[in-house]
């Protein structure tokens, strides 16, 4: 009896102590077009792959402060595009997204960005009230404004569709998150608006947050 | 004698109450799973799977003492949109409701479904009490 007890936590150990050595092997994709350079290193040519990452942006945030594509450098972040009186989508996206920052906030190793295609309508003090009810605090999850074209442009470098106007004036838009890792290189596309994609997305989340440091490809 | 037409009486009168009862039920049924898809395509974003809103910004459909004194202008609400501040369980919401397009039976349907899910009892809200409570819309 007491021979079996010493086999069958000796077992558990063996078996938490491989898990522990192989990892979550599971790589997430990385999405966009790539193309190969080649440069010297060690006066020997090395190829490398440039995969295409976010392009630059300058937008305000709900507290007035300057956010830009510098202000998440290393982080990995999950984006999206709303508007804060759409009656369609976004109520859903938002209720979804509502909880990835509940999962995430308290450790706040991940970001939250909502560009809104609205930003005459959607000011600095109209972003913060929509923050404030939706129950959003602190700077894990952020709504920017920032120029119309250039959001409208940057739409294209997340890989969603741009957003447009249709008949009635109302915007018709893409309800995607695309998560983004620390060298700005898109590894995830989800439908915001399907629960179970969203719950996808965190799970993606701890696996891209357990992927090891690369160099950053220049 | 006496005995035999007051059991005939009886009889009958509880074959009345007896259809009666199923063809409220019935009726009822047909609103109620029609209602159910109409919710799904012109409120669930907003109000969710479950009713429960959406944080401060989309109230819940859960205050039955809020939608039972209310009941008669509800039809009114959906049909014109809604937008000043109300509080349903006790709190306090003023983001507007835009006004669907949907015709009185769908109003019907509608209100019976969330008038009888997510803990609510209003029992059937028929389209004819939905074109009364249309004419009386402020
Ligand atoms: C675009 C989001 C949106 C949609 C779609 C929507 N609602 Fe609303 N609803 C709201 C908001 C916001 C309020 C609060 C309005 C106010 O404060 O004036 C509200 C209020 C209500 C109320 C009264 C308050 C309460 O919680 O009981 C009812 C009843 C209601 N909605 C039912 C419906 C029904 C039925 C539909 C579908 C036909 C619908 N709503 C579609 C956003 C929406």
């Amino acid at each position: 009896m007491k021979n079996l007890t010493w086999v069958g936590l000796i077992a558990i150990i063996f078996g938490t102590a491989c898990k522990f050595n192989t990892g979550d092997k599971t790589v997430l994709p990385i999405y966009g077009n790539r193309r190969p350079v080649t440069k010297m290193v060690n006066d020997k040519p090395v190829t490398d792959t440039l995969y295409q990452t976010i392009s630059k942006f300058k937008t305000i945030n709900q507290y007035g402060d300057s956010i830009s594509n510098k202000s998440l450098d290393g982080d990995i972040y999950i984006a999206d595009f709303f508007f804060t009186t759409c009656p369609s989508i976004c109520p859903v996206m938002h209720r979804n997204m509502l909880n990835v920052y509940n999962a995430f906030k308290s450790r706040g190793d991940i970001r939250i960005i909502s560009y809104t295609i609205d930003p005459k309508h959607d000011s600095v003090p109209v972003l913060k009230k929509y923050a404030d009810k939706l129950g959003v605090s602190g700077n894990t999850w952020w709504f920017l404004q920032g120029k119309k074209d250039d959001i409208y442009k940057l739409s294209e470098s997340y890989l969603v569709r741009k957003p447009q106007e249709d008949a009635k004036q109302q915007f018709i838009h893409d309800g995607s998150f695309i998560l983004v890792d620390k060298q700005k290189r898109i590894r995830g596309a989800y439908d915001g608006t399907d629960p179970k994609q969203v719950e996808q997305m965190i799970a993606d989340i701890k696996t891209l947050q357990n992927e090891p440091d690369q160099i950053i490809a220049q | 004698m006496k005995l035999k037409i007051t059991g005939a009486i009886s009889a009958v009168i509880i074959l009345f109450i007896a259809s009666c009862q199923s063809e409220e039920s019935i009726e009822f049924r047909r609103y109620y799973s029609s209602g159910a898809l109409v919710y799904q395509t012109h409120c669930q974003n907003c109000h969710g799977i479950n009713g429960e809103g959406l944080s401060a910004l989309i109230p819940p459909l859960t205050d039955s003492i809020y939608l039972k004194n209310n009941k008669t202008a509800l039809a009114c609400y959906i049909k014109l949109g809604l937008n000043r501040p109300i509080t349903i369980k006790g709190r306090t919401f003023d983001d507007a409701m835009p006004a669907a397009e949907l015709s009185p039976v769908e109003i019907a349907r509608v209100l019976t479904y969330i008038g009888n899910s997510f803990g609510n009892k209003l029992n059937t809200i028929n389209e004819q009490a939905v074109q009364a409570d249309l004419a009386k819309c402020e």
